[in-house]
């Protein structure tokens, strides 16, 4: 277990070198001068310059990036060269807002995908279950920003009862915080719940042929209360899979959405930033989404890895 | 059958809303939309607009201030002396002024502000201001000299401008996240990404204000900017980024739209020294196909004022161009001939992110391709048009706003980037530059105007209206926007 | 029974299947339409008429016309000819790019499939809204980045799928016996495991273009994508928008028009897997795109 752990974690490790490598590059080649778009069209070359001096941006390139690197490792990220703050502050500001998000998504997410996955299989080839099944169709058919905008212009515009958009932060109103974040995270959870939805009921729809539930029934119990006991735990396995790979897509999927409810997310932070050229701030941000994604996927292989042993010597499939 | 639907829904809604906003309608708060969160809050250290729409004459003051038609009024400066040659201003500063930390405020921050401004590490985004500046001289706490190189008419308009706005000597580094000014508003608080929020200062000596509390907050998304205004979330919008969504708050009774100027020429701007543009024919030619209403009406749906030179139509020194060229498409494929492009070219149009650019480039392509000239459209983020564009000249036309005051000055720079270069041009604006009575600076005007219509220097296109959209019950707001900046002074609720 | 007559079989199985039928039916009508666009549409949309804009239904425009004045048909059969080619060529990418990875890493094992299982993950780290930002952010927005980002997300779930149905079959008997007479790993993995997880490799394909058509959608709709005076769906959606209040079907056709493309492709996916081989199933074979 002890090496599987650490090639596990060494693999995420690697894999989060080359990413930071990668984005620093490719930015590196991006068009457009940060200081002068700092200073607009009327500035004068020698403001514009000592400026680039002053954010060093005159440096030669590896240098930047080592210095960069090394700072990251110890949780220096820079400092934004646009809002005179330092990076991780800003990022930080930003994950209160896109974490729990994604974390409110996940839940709705399970809280609806799975109790219809389940009544789904149990009433396989019934009406219901064409019905839920055609509505989870439907489901992962629709765009989720556009469900948002449908949620925003009922439960807003028309009823009143929720926010149109924006975030009033923790600290300030905790009650209100959470409230602007009902719509975003149902926006994004109902095509992964659709998701959910048919992967529980596939996967219970398999293990419901198996022995075990046939000798359960054989004990007595109904082939609802067999599945329910033995099944679902059985059937957590390729559900497992599904879920790290949401959690992984919601943390980069809130970018779309915080577009259509105007959240402070980290999404938002990295599209203004690269608008505005702050390239340590997008650096910074993007290098933090990718790690979560990464952690993520560690974290679903070791779980896996956990409850199914025979995967500890084959990689995940 | 749809529509009804939700007309009706909206009825109800809106008798909902009102009685829900009746109880709170007393408030002394204010919570505006702005499009684009400013990306720092010092006004002397970036030209994003979106800055100075927050802190101008909220936070910082200046000497002057400009009002909502671009009249100057006095600010820190409760008066002034101007000397007969032009040349030497006394200010006379307002008394028992602090800092929003509670410092005072005397002329020895007036001097360091200015000089601060026009430093060589400057970073100022319009250090052209501080140009014509000699000498800034405190005489004594409250009296204060500026010497100019040569007479400027223009000069108590630009230091009542944002980038001239008086920092605190002591405490001015952190400008950027807490700014520190004069203001009748103090700074609270920034949620990055999201709003920034002001209170009244208590300790305000000038006009008092009746707003408590202003929270400005970004909202990028014009779909969402509507919602927003609809269900009531915001009380208001300075620059209501959908115009084709209008008419929804028009037709409407809780809401206020109004429409005002700014002092942006939208222009087809073009490249002078590539060809075909160098060519005068083929800019006649352009000129003669471009169909103004279509461009108002499709970009902008209608909100804009037709433009037939690069002159604001509020000014009063403006005269109206717009039928130089008149739409005539024979013309246009007479002249394309006569320069030599019987069969039209082929061109590219590169279009920064605003919607009249992007919405515009579309409908300008459609109508040149009537006379055979075919673009390509290239859309580009600001920090590019700012590189390519504007710096390295690498274009063909574009399209963008020009949103300084009185900026006809810029066509005589050769290395402008419609490089523009023109011996007589110069000459004229030289010698506005050197004429001070209103006769003979109209007269100029009027002459620069005509010039650059009959050169056809760039496509004119529309002067960029100001679309506002407010809550009916507030009051007080700038319908023009003379200069950048939303002026919360006198800003309040009628009911 | 020779290989032929047996697939005549599975498609005649396939074909009793009725979401099958539904799903193949609906996604040809839209693909056809779209296809009919690259030589004719009802009008032309690159002449824009602003006095004609906002026009209801009627015998000229069937269904009205945009903001620009366009005929919202031809809108919206050239804007689904631009979503299912970026998701077309994007499933493409995955394909060329992540089957041969996959079937290689599971042939030859060893070092090779620690590289790619790494480079997997490597590519999972960047879900194609990320790659878009980064691609966008260096060439500008364009069509061909959403094909880019979405292919590159596309990569290692081909290759993933792939390599997982090689192993499922590699030890069966004729694979051995394939190694015996000498064949070596390459030829092994194109000859004889390629053909065998084909099915599954359209099952896929059918899945990743319909979430490829969401993708275009998702990243057009916050301006990564397609641009004008090109259109897509998503970029339909996105301009008409702000107009929902006053001229709510400009935005309600084209989330229709990408719903029931999704759908149908959808359908058409579940059957064939239902009908290829209901093993599939199991492998999971719905993903989440980015």
């Amino acid at each position: 277990m002890a090496g599987f752990l650490f090639r596990r974690v060494f693999g995420f490790a690697l894999t989060l070198f080359i990413a930071a490598l990668a984005i620093f590059l490719l930015l590196d080649i991006l068009p457009g001068d940060p200081a002068r778009f700092i200073l607009g069209i009327n500035a004068s070359p020698e403001s514009v310059n000592a400026l680039r001096e002053q954010m060093g941006l005159n440096l030669p390139i590896w240098q930047r990036f080592f210095s960069w690197i090394g700072g990251v490792m110890v949780g220096d990220f820079g400092i934004s060269h646009s809002q005179a703050t330092p990076v991780l502050e800003l990022i930080k500001e930003r994950l209160v807002v896109s974490f729990p998000l994604a974390i409110f998504a996940m839940i709705i997410s399970i809280m609806l995908g799975l109790p219809i996955g389940i009544f789904a299989a149990r009433r396989r080839g019934k009406i219901s279950d064409s019905l839920f099944m055609t509505l989870a169709q439907i489901g992962v058919a629709i765009p989720s920003f556009w469900f948002g905008m449908l949620l925003v212009l009922l439960f807003s515009v028309k009823l009143g009862w929720l926010p149109t958009g924006g975030f009033i932060s923790w600290q300030d109103d905790f009650f209100a915080g959470l409230k602007s974040l009902i719509l975003p995270s149902f926006a994004l959870a109902l095509p992964q719940a659709a998701i959910l939805a048919r992967v529980m009921r596939t996967a219970l729809v398999d293990v419901s042929s198996a022995d075990y539930i046939r000798t359960a029934q054989a004990k007595g119990l109904t082939k609802g209360q067999a599945i329910l006991r033995h099944g679902v735990q059985n059937a957590m396995l390729p559900v497992l899979t599904i879920l790290g790979l949401q959690f992984a897509f919601l943390i980069a999927g809130t970018i779309i959405i915080e577009n259509v409810f105007y959240l402070p997310g980290l999404g938002k932070l990295i599209f203004t930033a690269i608008s505005e050229r702050d390239l340590i701030l997008v650096r910074g941000a993007l290098i933090v989404l990718i790690m979560a994604v990464t952690f993520t996927m560690l974290i679903t292989d070791l779980l896996y890895a956990l409850i199914d042993p025979r995967l500890r010597s084959r990689t995940r499939q | 059958m749809f529509i009804q639907q939700i007309k009706k829904s909206l009825a109800i809604f809106a008798f909902l809303t009102l009685a829900i906003t009746g109880a709170f309608a007393q408030s002394s708060e204010v919570n505006l939309g702005m499009v684009l969160e400013p990306p720092h809050l010092d006004p002397t250290a970036g030209a994003a607009a979106a800055i100075d729409e927050i802190v101008y004459a909220n936070i910082f003051e200046g000497l002057t201030r400009i009002d909502e038609n671009g009249a100057v009024l006095s600010s820190l400066a409760s008066s002034w002396d101007i000397s007969n040659d032009n040349l030497n201003y006394t200010f006379y500063l307002r008394d028992n002024v602090t800092f929003h930390d509670g410092t005072k405020f005397d002329a020895k921050d007036v001097v360091f502000s200015f000089e601060r401004a026009m430093a060589d590490d400057s970073v100022n985004a319009q250090k052209g201001i501080f140009a014509v500046i000699e000498e800034v001289r405190a005489i004594d706490a409250k009296t204060l000299a500026i010497q100019l190189k040569r007479p400027a008419g223009d000069f108590l308009f630009n230091i009542g401008r944002g980038d001239a706005i008086i920092v605190s000597r002591n405490n001015f580094e952190n400008n950027k996240t807490h700014p520190i000014g004069t203001g009748p508003f103090k700074f609270i608080s920034w949620n990055k990404g999201s709003r920034v929020v002001l209170e009244a200062y208590e300790n305000y000596t000038g006009e008092p204000v009746s707003l408590k509390k202003a929270v400005f907050t970004f909202i990028s998304d014009p779909n969402t900017a509507i919602a927003a205004m609809l269900a009531g979330d915001i009380d208001g919008f300075p620059i209501f980024p959908a115009p084709e969504a209008m008419d929804v708050f028009a037709n409407d009774n809780r809401f206020n739209v109004i429409i005002g100027t700014t002092e942006g020429e939208t222009i087809l701007a073009t490249n002078n020294k590539r060809a075909p543009f160098d060519n005068l024919l083929v800019r006649q030619a352009i000129a003669h196909t471009i169909d103004r209403k279509a461009i108002i009406d499709g970009a902008m749906f209608g909100y804009g004022t037709p433009i037939g030179s690069h002159f604001a139509p509020h000014n009063p020194y403006y005269v109206d161009k717009v039928n130089t060229y008149p739409l005539d498409l024979e013309k246009a494929k007479v002249l394309l001939a006569e320069a030599g492009y019987p069969e039209g070219f082929k061109a590219t149009l590169k279009l920064p992110p605003p919607s009249y650019a992007r919405r515009g480039g579309q409908i300008i392509a459609s109508q040149l391709r009537q006379v055979g000239i075919e673009l390509e459209l290239i859309n580009i983020e600001w920090a590019q048009w700012l590189e390519e564009v504007f710096s390295k000249k690498d274009y063909d036309l574009s399209i963008v706003s020009h949103v300084e005051p009185f900026d006809i000055g810029i066509y005589a720079n050769p290395d402008y980037y419609f490089q523009f270069d023109n011996e007589d041009f110069r000459a004229i604006m030289s010698q506005l530059g050197n004429t001070t009575d209103d006769g003979g600076r109209r007269a100029l005007s009027y002459y620069a105007q005509d010039f650059l219509a009959r050169h056809a220097v760039n496509g004119y296109l529309f002067q960029l209206a100001k679309t506002g959209v407010y809550n009916a019950d507030l009051q007080g707001m700038w319908a023009n926007a003379p200069i950048e900046g939303n002026d919360l002074s006198q800003m309040k609720w009628t009911k | 029974m020779s290989k032929i007559e047996k697939r005549e079989n599975i498609f005649k199985k396939a074909w009793g299947h009725l979401s099958l039928r539904i799903g193949l039916i609906g996604s040809i009508i839209f693909a056809l339409l779209a296809i009919i666009s690259i030589f004719w549409t009802p009008h032309d949309i690159t002449l824009l008429n602003i006095s004609n804009r906002f026009l209801g239904p009627s015998s000229t425009h069937w269904l009205g016309t945009d903001f620009f004045g366009r005929d919202m048909l031809s809108m919206l059969m050239s804007g689904a000819l631009t979503s299912f080619i970026v998701a077309l060529i994007a499933v493409s990418i995955g394909l060329l790019i992540g089957t041969p990875l996959g079937l290689l890493a599971a042939s030859y094992g060893g070092i090779f499939e620690w590289l790619v299982l790494k480079g997997n993950d490597f590519l999972f780290a960047f879900p194609a809204i990320i790659s878009a930002i980064i691609i966008t952010a260096i060439f500008g927005p364009s069509a061909i980045n959403a094909i880019i980002a979405i292919g590159i997300f596309n990569i290692p779930v081909f290759a993933r799928v792939s390599r997982g149905g090689a192993l499922s079959i590699i030890s069966n008997d004729y694979i051995a016996a394939a190694r015996l007479s000498g064949r070596n790993n390459f030829n092994i993995a194109f000859v004889h495991i390629l053909p065998n997880i084909a099915s599954l490799l359209i099952v896929q394909s059918s899945v990743q273009l319909s979430l490829g058509i969401l993708a275009e959608a998702g990243l057009s709709y916050v301006g990564l994508g397609t641009q004008p005076p090109a259109t897509s769906l998503g970029l339909m959606l996105k301009e008409s928008q702000s107009l929902f209040l006053l001229h709510p079907m400009l935005a309600i056709l084209p989330g229709l028009t990408i719903i029931a493309i999704v759908l149908f492709l959808n359908l058409a996916g579940d059957g064939l897997r239902d009908a290829l081989d209901p093993r599939l199933a199991k492998q999971g074979a719905l993903d989440s795109a980015g």
